[in-house]
């Protein structure tokens, strides 16, 4: 915060009226729906005689067989897609900071902010077209012989890092500018490798930043559902395909507590994603600035 | 500054660029030479030209044009007075504010889905003999669902907020009413003629970005059985593989396009539509040094360094 400061004014009365109408809007469109939510998660209503009682069984439920599975596969691909974003992320954005091109540097973030913003239905048709049965690289190298399958967890992995890079690449950035040339030259004059530079000065720094740019990677893939949704269809297990599925009524009827249920194991996996991404957000601008 | 003289040439650099290029352009040239090479038959290029003749392709995309207008007025109908309010009023304003606006974040949009969908089936269940019955419909309709602006405008909340945040940052907003006021304005006239004006790149990030979200979002809408535009890309591809591919090549670019405009205009998109991010503000920001830090007229992104090419000089090891 530069504006502002310390102000010898008076504050107006009245001045919060204006947040008033989107604190409104929230409670109505965002805080009804969620707490709907939380209410049919936790309830069960017995449909003959009308009464409503706290439930754990939905929950429960939501946790077992094929639904536990849907869980535990949408985690594996979001931390699988995450790491490996990071790392290559980190790699691009490295190459990208001690280059001394200005113009590869802008081209690149440009970019990056631009295939960031893609996930989603074209995404998906895109490496279709790229990947798919009938896709021209598939076509090329005769991919299919080789057992490729687009329509599996290794298709959905390679299609969410298309997103996933350019994400870590603008988080990784400013980190890796704010470290100083100092530092190198100083551990340098000391003695110490490329490798030891890194070791005890380079990623310890970095941690935070690195960290929370993977936690930032994981909500984002495991938030994602039209890609999917637009590809699998439900041959590869994914929370969000599950939630899709007891919403649209194409399993048993009486399923939708269970996907209310399925839907708040996600905003508390999302939730601790959270809890862990701030905090390190904070004690990654302590060193870079 | 000065980049210590690097004593091996790097290679890997090199490397990593190439394979991260290769990655990133060959789906967008395979998408193309799909759409326009049918085994067997040659170069044709029906699959575009068939584009706006195709059943639903209008109404689809007037649908999400017309939503998109309509979110992101609402959005920021909400959003710039309650950053000005944040930045007059009580100090524990600014929190409440920010809270509300990031709580989209921790919540999926396909759970926020599951949320809506639960309260609109109250309707017919509990309301169904009284007035707001009416309303239950009304926003249901199928010709203009006012349900997906409201959910459109949650899922756009942290997105408006950071990219309004960080322009308003740059604004000395107290001095700025009070000088206004004190000239007579009325507090209309103090947001319209002063506040407003500074915004300008911000605001039009906050739209662009909201655009993107609204054209690309298929989740809710699908859910909640509408048919906007990415649905209908969906619904023709198994009939027409070939022209649901080109419909998505083409709003991939024209998307990109809209959104490097942004970029170059000084304002960039610095979260992805689809997923929500959190801001890097805090890191990023602090990254760039005061000097650089952008003005109203550049307009300050929440990543002035990742997205603003075209803006402040951001100092470049070994280019001084």
């Amino acid at each position: 915060m530069k504006a502002g400061g310390r102000t010898r004014r008076r504050r107006p009365p009245r001045a919060w009226l204006g947040a008033l109408p989107l604190l409104v809007f929230a409670g109505l469109c965002f805080g009804l729906p969620a707490g709907a939510l939380l209410y049919g998660a936790v309830t069960r209503t017995d449909p003959a005689s009308g009464t409503t009682e706290l439930t754990g069984e939905h929950l429960q439920r939501s946790l077992q067989g094929p639904y536990l599975t849907s869980l535990t596969g949408s985690v594996e691909l979001s931390a699988l897609t995450a790491a490996i974003a990071t790392v290559f992320g980190v790699l691009i954005a490295q190459a990208v900071v001690t280059s001394r091109r200005g113009a590869l540097r802008g081209a690149v973030l440009t970019a990056s902010g631009v295939l960031a913003n893609f996930g989603g239905i074209p995404l998906a048709f895109a490496f279709v077209a790229t990947l798919g049965i009938s896709g021209v690289v598939t076509q090329i190298g005769h991919l299919d012989a080789l057992g490729w399958n687009l329509y599996s967890f290794t298709g959905l992995t390679v299609i969410y890092l298309y997103f996933l890079i350019p994400l870590m690449v603008i988080v990784v950035v400013p980190a890796l500018d704010g470290l100083r040339p100092q530092w190198r030259e100083a551990a340098r004059n000391n003695g110490a490798t490329a490798w030891q530079y890194w070791r005890h000065v380079g990623l310890p720094v970095l941690a935070p930043s690195l960290l929370g740019g993977f936690v930032l990677l994981f909500g984002s893939a495991f938030a994602a559902h039209a890609t999917a949704a637009a590809l699998v269809g439900g041959s590869v297990p994914l929370v969000t395909l599950k939630i899709a599925d007891a919403l649209s009524g194409n399993v048993l009827v009486g399923q939708e507590n269970v996907a209310l249920a399925l839907s708040l194991d996600m905003i508390v996996i999302a939730g601790l994603v959270m809890a862990v991404y701030l905090p390190l957000q904070r004690r990654s601008s302590r060193w870079l600035h | 500054m000065k980049a210590p003289r690097r004593t091996r040439p790097r290679y890997w650099r090199g490397a990593v660029l190439a394979v991260a290029g290769l990655y990133f352009i060959t789906p967008l040239l395979s998408s193309f030479v799909f759409t326009v090479h049918v085994p067997n038959q040659g170069l044709t290029f029906e699959a575009y030209s068939g584009i706006l003749s195709a059943d639903g392709f209008t109404e689809s995309l007037f649908l999400s044009l017309s939503l998109a207008a309509a979110t992101i007025a609402l959005a920021l109908l909400l959003v710039v007075p309650a950053l000005v309010a944040v930045r007059l009023g009580p100090p524990r304003l600014r929190a409440v504010v920010e809270i509300v606006c990031m709580m989209p974040l921790v919540v999926p949009p396909i759970a926020l889905v599951t949320g809506i969908a639960t309260v609109l089936r109250w309707g017919p269940d509990h309301f169904s003999r009284t007035p707001l019955y009416q309303t239950f419909l009304a926003v249901q309709n199928e010709s203009f669902p006012v349900v997906l602006v409201l959910a459109y405008t949650v899922l756009a909340l942290p997105f408006v907020h950071r990219s309004l945040d960080a322009g308003l940052r740059a604004v000395d907003v107290p001095t700025l009413v009070e000088a206004a006021r004190n000239c007579g304005a009325s507090r209309l006239q103090v947001i319209v003629s002063v506040i407003l004006p500074n915004l300008r790149s911000s605001l039009a990030g906050a739209s662009f970005l909201t655009l993107a979200l609204v054209l690309g979002e298929y989740t809710v809408a699908s859910l909640l059985g509408f048919r906007p535009f990415a649905v209908w890309i969906v619904s023709v591809s198994g009939a027409e593989a070939r022209m649901s591919v080109a419909v998505s090549l083409l709003s991939l670019l024209i998307t990109w396009a809209l959104l490097l405009i942004l970029s170059r205009a000084g304002t960039g998109p610095s979260a992805p539509a689809s997923a929500g991010a959190i801001p890097a503000g805090a890191a990023g920001a602090a990254a760039i040094p005061a000097a650089a830090s952008a003005t109203p007229a550049v307009g300050a992104s929440a990543l002035p360094a990742a997205t603003t090419p075209a803006a402040a000089p951001i100092p470049v090891p070994g280019k001084e």
